[in-house]
């Protein structure tokens, strides 16, 4: 069982705790109705699905509820580290060489 | 019986008690302390099981959890019948009861041995191959006389009436292993004073220690040293340590789970005590001293009973003080053997030769063999045993050919040398490389925060192994935040020398040979299966351990592995690490389904939710049904009722009088906040800046995607304040989709959101007589038309506590929803009850509710919708607010599939014959006479009995179907086709008129 720090609670905690939101940083178009079909569907159906270092979007749902990002190696399963909702994506990475 | 193989002075439990025991019915005598193994085999019984696949007959190979062949059912009463036990790791206890497996009609004489005979059938992808054709045969042929023959013992036919707890702890050191490497590394850890959690799987700490004789560490042999090491880590406070515990699987982040057997050892356990304990652990750091484990040699008949491993014949003897035999031979490719036949000499067994593959051993054990004068033939090798149920003779032979020489033996003893245990460090994720001089696997990369001393990480002789241990103990506790260690490092005296060994098929069981040689004694798998599995076209080890199942059992191949992969390499032509290693997987060793079930079992499995007015409900006739966790009614059946007649009544009562029914269970949310209605314009279809305060909305709920997501009435209590409601079933990923977008997406608007759901329990009252039954009691509120039309909310007070008073329906009467706070919710229900009963209005469940909506033609999210529905195809469009910029799903269901023609559409369904109920879920086509596969056009959605309109009334989706109003459809049955007519989906007061009615 992994465990997350949750940047609200500033603790580690189980990943009982907590549920995957799908990938971070996906941008919902302020403008839906005149988004065209390819970039609805870059929206909605695209993800990047990598080997590697992946950002994606958590709640700590049997906590404080909150919704935060996260950098994860879907390798490792390790998380490098999580940041909370609406920051920009990190352009360090700690311990990752780039 | 007297125990005629148990030496008087030697083992460790000579003052025991006597424990009694049968195998297979027959009566023993064993002792306190001894396993299942060590007692029968004092009673001179080795053969203990048949084989997997050819019902060989098999003995006690090792004597701990490798333990691949002496499988046994333990039984203690009906229920409590434990299958596949390793004999080997069962504790005895006074009264035990075990029975052998895989044999009928009995042990030493089992039918199934023609196998064995057939044996040739029965080769290395022998099922891929043979049961490929015909296809048909599969079915109803191999699979069902397969499973007959497959599996050892037989699962428990009854509900295990155990219990089983569970722990989680957490410690700053986690020593997985307690042989002398653990306990040195515990030792060090422990006294900086840091938390530290030490683990054994024998019932007694000390390892290896419990046959190595020779060993002295800080003036003490070195089992009295471990037994005072861990008398002196059970007095301090920061050490915790389990015994009859087994790591079985490593997880991330150093989180470890681990099996307790706390009463399977036990003659009477008792109630109070559960059978196993779950052990959870989260540790800063883990040392791994998990030992090794040693290898049998791969000869022709290796698997005759009395043939075991030196380490587990010396271990019967220095530990049980049992020997294995009278007159025992020994076979051998390393020097630790030696020092077996040392021991067993000096207890009075004899040695009838120590046959030693390699030429000229030298040494200081072998000096001693010498001169204790026991016969060494080096360079040699057994070629072939005697014996079927129990070896008599071994042939010796030159490792070279030549002239052969048989010996009688009661017993060999066999070491191809030992395989570290890097399981769990694998597990761990932690890359294993091959060590090429030494051939063996040993821990490379760690992937976690662990470490590997001692034998489990290739450090051969117990000096190295306590210096690395106590070192590496010290070094974790400091790291995670320890003192340094107060006392000196454990002095290791005196110690046996480890050395290599080999791997593979011994002389005569080579290339070309046709002898079996077994590799995997559990699966029965010989070194000619493997060679065969290469000339078959397997490369990769992968391929290779499924082809012929090698290591595939349940003892994951801990004798077998490295034999196995040195078998493939030889005949690949490979070196060994180009063939690969397989992967270990958890668990080390089996864990019951119980310990990992523990309490979630029974009325613990899932959380039960139940309204306030459930007791009300139980004795009124209720039967329930679940909902997600709810129990909700129903229906109320009468004396002499069924179903179908109470929900008639039902029906008929409330659109001619009235009925209560418990909504409580259907989600709740408040929307607050200044921004209240704009985030409800995003989140709904609906528009809601214009709502009044004090009146609903029906509200839709999509998906990003422009499908269907959720629905339900929405009050809105003042400017900033929605009271919503959801699906039942829906409650929870509302909310979720609610906090989704107001946290990330929105989090600009001033909104908070609170589920209240459970803090409001809510009374439907519906009929005519409705608003009569609520008027005497609701204060404050103008119930008039007028004042309180259909879909208002109001404010006030029924039966002198706060309410939350909805006029709205979804049973097509004029209704109200009575909310009230849960406390308060029984008896709310005792006063709408006692005033309805004045109307002779009925209680009634969720069956009529679905009928009475369904005459309606009001849809249920996720029964006439199944998440591929728009609103359009729904027929709902009148619920989108066309004016608006942005809501959740606008842009998704303008995609060219959801708006193209053809699509299926949700109508009514009418039986030609009205007596004749649909089956919901049964499938539509538009020609019933064309040839199967038909074209299924669409699907029967809700379906009932109506009484009210007095036929049956049924909703579907069908293609184009808004289209083919008045046309003929058919439904196909297994038994006949059935006629049916698209109508509009209200079938009950089309205009709607009883709403004020």
């Amino acid at each position: 069982m992994l465990l997350i720090r949750c940047p609200y609670c500033e603790e580690e905690r189980p990943e009982l705790e907590f549920r995957n939101a799908g990938e971070a940083h996906v941008v919902r178009s302020a403008n839906m109705a005149a988004t065209s079909d390819e970039d609805f569907e870059k929206y909605f159906f695209i993800r990047s699905n990598p080997k590697g270092v992946i950002y994606e979007r958590w709640r700590h749902i049997h906590g404080c509820a909150r919704f935060f990002n996260a950098v994860r190696d879907t390798v490792t399963d390790k998380f490098v580290m999580t940041y909370k909702a609406g920051e920009p994506k990190p352009k360090k990475l700690p311990g990752v060489a780039k | 019986m007297a125990a005629s193989y148990r030496i008087s002075g030697a083992g460790r439990f000579s003052h025991a008690k006597v424990a009694k025991f049968s195998f297979d019915g027959r009566p023993y005598a064993g002792i306190e302390g001894d396993t299942l193994a060590s007692a029968l085999l004092a009673n001179g019984v080795h053969l203990a099981g048949r084989s997997f696949k050819y019902h060989r007959p098999r003995g006690i190979l090792s004597a701990g959890a490798e333990e691949p062949n002496a499988l046994v059912e333990i039984r203690r009463d009906a229920a409590r019948r434990t299958p596949n036990v390793r004999a080997t790791v069962q504790e005895l206890y006074d009264g035990l009861e075990a029975a052998s497996q895989n044999r009928w009609p009995s042990l030493s004489f089992d039918v199934g041995a023609v196998n064995d005979a057939f044996s040739p059938l029965f080769s290395a992808g022998f099922y891929y191959k043979t049961f490929m054709w015909p296809k048909t045969a599969w079915k109803s042929l191999y699979e069902p006389k397969i499973r007959a023959a497959a599996g050892l013992g037989v699962a428990p036919d009854q509900p295990d009436p155990d219990h089983y707890a569970a722990r989680f702890a957490h410690c700053e050191v986690l020593v997985l292993g307690g042989g002398a490497a653990g306990l040195a590394a515990a030792l060090a850890a422990a006294e900086t004073g840091v938390r530290v959690i030490v683990v054994d799987e024998q019932a007694d700490f000390g390892g290896a220690l419990r046959f190595e004789a020779g060993a002295r560490i800080d003036g003490q042999d070195g089992w009295t040293w471990a037994q005072g090491v861990v008398a002196r880590l059970k007095a301090m406070d920061n050490v915790r340590v389990l015994n009859r515990t087994t790591a079985f699987g490593y997880y991330a982040q150093n989180f470890i789970g681990l099996v307790e057997r706390v009463s399977d050892h036990l003659a009477a356990p008792g109630r109070d005590l559960p059978r196993e304990r779950l052990w959870q652990i989260r540790a800063k750091k883990v040392v791994l001293a998990t030992g090794a484990i040693e290898r049998h040699m791969v000869f022709a008949d290796n698997d005759r009973p009395g043939i075991m491993l030196v380490s587990a014949a010396r271990t019967y003897l220095n530990h049980y003080g049992v020997a294995v035999g009278r007159n025992v031979g020994i076979y051998t490719a390393n020097d630790s053997a030696y020092a077996a036949a040392l021991d067993l000499k000096k207890a009075g067994v004899n040695v009838a030769a120590i046959v030693d593959l390699r030429d000229n051993p030298s040494g200081e054990l072998v000096d001693q063999a010498r001169a204790a004068n026991i016969e060494i033939h080096d360079g040699r090798a057994v070629v072939r045993v005697g014996g079927k149920l129990r070896v008599n003779s071994m042939t010796v032979q030159k490792r070279t050919g030549g002239g052969e020489r048989t010996l009688p033996i009661d017993a060999l003893l066999m070491s191809a040398g030992w395989t570290p245990s890097v399981h769990l460090f694998s597990q761990s994720r932690g890359k294993v490389a091959f060590n090429d001089e030494v051939k063996r696997f040993l821990p490379g990369t760690y992937a976690q925060d662990c470490v590997s001393v001692g034998a489990c990480n290739g450090t051969d002789g117990l000096a190295a192994s306590v210096d690395e241990a106590y070192a590496a103990g010290a070094k974790a506790a400091k790291e995670a935040g320890g003192k340094a260690a107060k006392s000196a490092k454990p002095k290791v005296e005196a110690s046996e020398g480890w050395s290599r060994g080999m791997l593979g098929a011994a002389p005569g069981a080579g290339p070309g040979t046709t002898v079996k040689a077994f590799v995997d004694f559990q699966n029965d798998v010989t070194a000619k299966d493997i060679r065969q599995a290469v000339h078959e076209g397997m490369r990769s080890i992968e391929h290779v351990k499924r082809f012929t199942t090698n290591g595939m059992a349940t003892d994951q191949g801990k004798t077998s592995n490295m034999h196995g992969l040195a078998i493939a390499a030889e005949e690949l032509g490979k070196p060994i690490p180009q063939v690969g290693l397989t992967t270990f997987r958890a668990p080390y060793t089996p864990v019951t389904f119980g310990s990992i079930a523990n309490h979630a079992r029974g009325a613990l499995f899932d959380p039960t939710r139940r309204t306030t007015t459930h007791g009300w409900a139980e004795k009124h006739g209720a039967v329930f049904e679940d909902v997600g966790q709810w129990k909700r009614a129903w229906y109320f059946a009468k004396a002499g009722e069924d179903m179908h007649a109470a929900v008639n009544r039902e029906c008929v009562t409330v659109r001619k009088t009235a009925g209560l029914f418990d909504a409580s269970t259907l989600g709740k949310i408040e929307v607050v906040g200044p921004d209240a209605a704009t985030f409800m314009e995003l989140m709904y279809t609906n528009p809601w800046q214009k709502l009044a305060p004090g009146r609903c909305r029906y509200g839709l709920m999509l998906r990003e995607d422009g499908f269907i997501y959720d629905d339900g009435v929405v009050g809105r209590l003042a400017e900033d304040r929605f009271h919503v409601t959801t699906t039942t079933g829906g409650a929870a990923r509302v909310m979720n989709q609610m906090e989704d977008y107001l946290q990330t997406e929105f989090p600009q608007l001033k909104v908070w959101l609170t589920s209240i759901s459970e803090q409001w329990a809510v009374v439907a009252v519906q009929g005519p007589n409705s608003r009569k039954i609520i008027e005497p009691l609701v204060e404050g509120i103008d119930l008039s038309d007028e004042a309180f039309p259909h879909m208002s909310v109001r404010e006030g007070k029924i039966c002198g506590v706060p309410t939350r008073l909805f006029r709205m329906s979804f049973s097509g009467e004029r209704g109200f929803e009575v909310n009230v706070p849960a406390d308060y919710g029984e008896a709310v229900w005792e006063a709408l009850w006692a005033e309805g009963q004045k109307h002779g209005a009925c209680a009634y469940g969720t069956e009529t509710m679905h009928v009475l909506r369904a005459e309606k033609g009001y849809i249920i999210v996720g029964q006439d919708t199944d998440g591929t529905v728009t609103v359009n195809d729904a027929g709902i469009d009148w619920a989108i607010g066309k004016k608006k910029a942005d809501f959740v799903g606008m842009r998704g269901m303008m995609r060219p599939d959801l708006v193209a023609p053809g699509r299926k559409q949700l109508v009514g369904l009418k039986t030609k014959d009205p007596n004749v109920v649909l089956e919901e879920g049964a499938q539509i086509v538009a020609d019933p006479s064309q040839p199967i596969p038909m074209k299924m056009i669409g699907h029967v959605t809700s379906s009932y009995w109506s009484e009210n309109c007095g036929r049956s009334i049924a909703l579907g989706l069908v293609a184009g179907g808004r289209e083919k109003m008045g046309q003929t459809l058919y439904v196909p049955m297994p038994d006949r086709v059935i006629e049916v007519e698209v109508s509009g989906t209200v079938f009950f007061d089309e205009k709607g008129e009883r709403l004020n009615g």
